[in-house]
């Protein structure tokens, strides 16, 4: 990765409030919210952008709005402000938040692969697993259902699920394979970025170390850029090449990630580190 | 003809809100339209839309016919033809040529209709994306977008699953390239006959008071992946017993007392005519 290369993912400014914010709002903020008109700035002022075959880690306490970068980012959140571009969208020249409902759409299906906390949130715990991969597909235009059948069959090789199991529901899963089930999802059609939103928070040691050693597998294999939300700084130091870290809806500090972690600068950044070193 | 009720039952008023939404219906293939059901003095779900529909358009020229199920005797079919004929004085017929209106529920005629009939079908469920998504404004919405994946999703699920599509009755179609429509819980051994038909269709639907039409040489596709193609029931091997048809749809009897299974033409008019030449 180099700095002089097109981002996969730039975003400027993305900022999610809840109120409606007064003229003191940024001179008043005890933590993110207003104490003059108690708006809360779950995001406020984001701007990130994330390289071709790049990690780029989020690491911060609860409510620091990780979270909601992701939601806004994968659209089941609407921004209040700020602008992102994707250089698979128009070029990397519209702002994916302005785009239409199909659009939208067709981002989160063929550019974009989500992998949520709470595996009730991305798969469909009543369908196959092998429904679940499809229907990325079937969005994505598909109508082919042995190519389908073929494609979930490899993914779901690749993340060492038996295939004589692809035609069970992910709710008979262990919440590591419901996991695994997730990420080969999101990969379904080979989008150019991966969000992981704290993919191994729940998961016992072993099954969190099978999955981390997942994602890095897929990251050598597919050089696909990934956004990993985490509050959990050894998987940050495992996983990402940058990281930024939030507070209370802000970046504080960012840099590449032994950078950060040898030499933090920000005072919560310092206490991050030392409470897990 | 009992002169207490007006013409057809409903009001005049009633009648042309009916008519302008079936217009609304046929201008807009597949589309449903929604009207204000009216009152009847039977049951909601015990055929109001279709009856609906009957009434507003009936007039003393007309000559009507009503099946349940294939048969003109039922219970259902004879009470609606009987209502009908109280308050138009229309004359009825079993035979399905010299019908302008025929009333259906389950079944399509196995005579192929002409351009100067029209089928009226009682529909219960007229939402053909009820059963992946319970909320009328999200399946408004994927309508809008022709957002028709979990649809797919369904028929590839039944595919993993069983090896084959499993739906039997409701198969959902698409019409004109644009809207997926219900077809009424038609066998799918029907559904080819609304494809490019020279009559016109029209759904009704009184407890959900939606109306929906396929008009004259309207293209119906009944959804089919690439790789599997669509099939009808088969009834290869089997015959009607009464009259030696073997290219109609065939009920299935059973005989506890012989423990024999024998088959018959569900459209018993039809049957008849068969047996009377």
């Amino acid at each position: 990765m180099t700095l002089q290369e097109t981002p996969v993912l730039r975003v400027q400014g993305l900022t999610v409030r809840y109120g409606d914010g007064c003229p003191h709002c940024q001179d008043h903020l005890e933590k993110n919210r207003c104490t003059v008109c108690g708006t809360v700035w779950a995001a406020n002022n984001l701007s990130l952008e994330v390289y071709p075959g790049e990690v780029l880690g989020i690491v911060g306490e609860s409510g620091s709005g990780k979270s909601t970068l992701m939601q806004s980012l994968y659209f089941d959140l609407e921004p209040t402000d700020g602008t992102a571009y994707l250089q698979n969208y128009g070029d990397g020249k519209r702002n994916i938040w302005e785009a239409s409902a199909a659009e939208k759409r067709h981002i989160k299906n063929t550019i974009m692969g989500m992998v949520y906390q709470n595996p009730i949130r991305g798969l469909r715990m009543d369908y196959s697993a092998a429904s679940n991969i499809a229907e990325k597909i079937i969005a994505a235009g598909s109508r082919n259902a042995g190519q389908m059948t073929e494609r979930a069959k490899e993914l779901l090789e690749a993340v060492e699920i038996l295939t004589s199991r692809m035609s069970e529901a992910p709710k008979n899963f262990s919440g590591g394979m419901q996991q695994r089930v997730q990420i080969s999802k999101a990969l379904a059609n080979n989008p150019a970025l991966l969000l992981l939103d704290e993919v191994t928070t729940g998961l016992d040691l072993s099954v969190q170390a099978k999955v981390l050693d997942l994602i890095r597998k897929i990251k050598a294999k597919y050089g696909i850029s990934i956004l990993l939300v985490s509050h959990d700084l050894a998987v940050i130091r495992m996983l990402a090449d940058r990281t930024i870290v939030m507070l209370d809806g802000k970046i504080i500090e960012s840099g590449l990630t032994d950078q950060i972690l040898e030499d933090p600068q920000h005072a919560y950044t310092q206490q991050l580190v030392h409470s897990l070193l | 003809m009992v002169d207490k009720y007006n013409y057809a039952f409903l009001d005049e008023g009633s009648k042309r809100e009916i008519r302008r939404s079936v217009l609304k219906a046929v201008a807009i293939p597949g589309y449903q339209v929604p009207f204000g059901s009216r009152e009847l003095p039977i049951g909601r779900g015990w055929g109001t839309g279709g009856i609906q529909l009957t009434l507003s358009l009936i007039g003393p020229e007309d000559t009507l016919k009503v099946i349940d199920q294939g048969s003109d005797e039922s219970v259902n079919a004879v009470n609606i033809k009987k209502f009908v004929k109280m308050c138009t004085d229309v004359p009825c017929t079993t035979r399905t040529q010299e019908a302008t209106i025929i009333q259906t529920r389950h079944r399509v005629p196995e005579v192929p209709l002409t351009n100067d009939q029209i089928l009226v079908l009682q529909v219960p469920l007229p939402e053909p994306l009820r059963v992946v998504e319970p909320q009328e404004a999200v399946t408004k919405k994927m309508h809008a977008e022709s957002d028709y994946a979990p649809i797919w999703l369904q028929l590839y699920e039944s595919l993993i699953k069983y090896g084959k599509v499993t739906i039997s009755a409701e198969y959902p179609c698409l019409v004109e390239d644009r809207y997926i429509m219900n077809p009424s819980p038609i066998p799918k051994f029907d559904t080819p006959k609304l494809h490019e038909a020279q009559c016109l269709y029209l759904f009704g639907a009184g407890r959900e008071k939606k109306i929906y039409a396929i008009p004259p040489h309207t293209k119906v596709v009944s959804l089919a992946f690439d790789d599997v193609p669509f099939e009808k029931e088969s009834f290869r091997g089997k015959k009607c017993r009464l009259c030696g048809s073997t290219d109609t749809y065939l009920d299935e009897i059973f005989d506890s007392a012989t423990g024999e299974r024998y088959y018959q033409c569900s459209d018993t008019s039809y049957c008849k005519e068969v047996r009377s030449k």
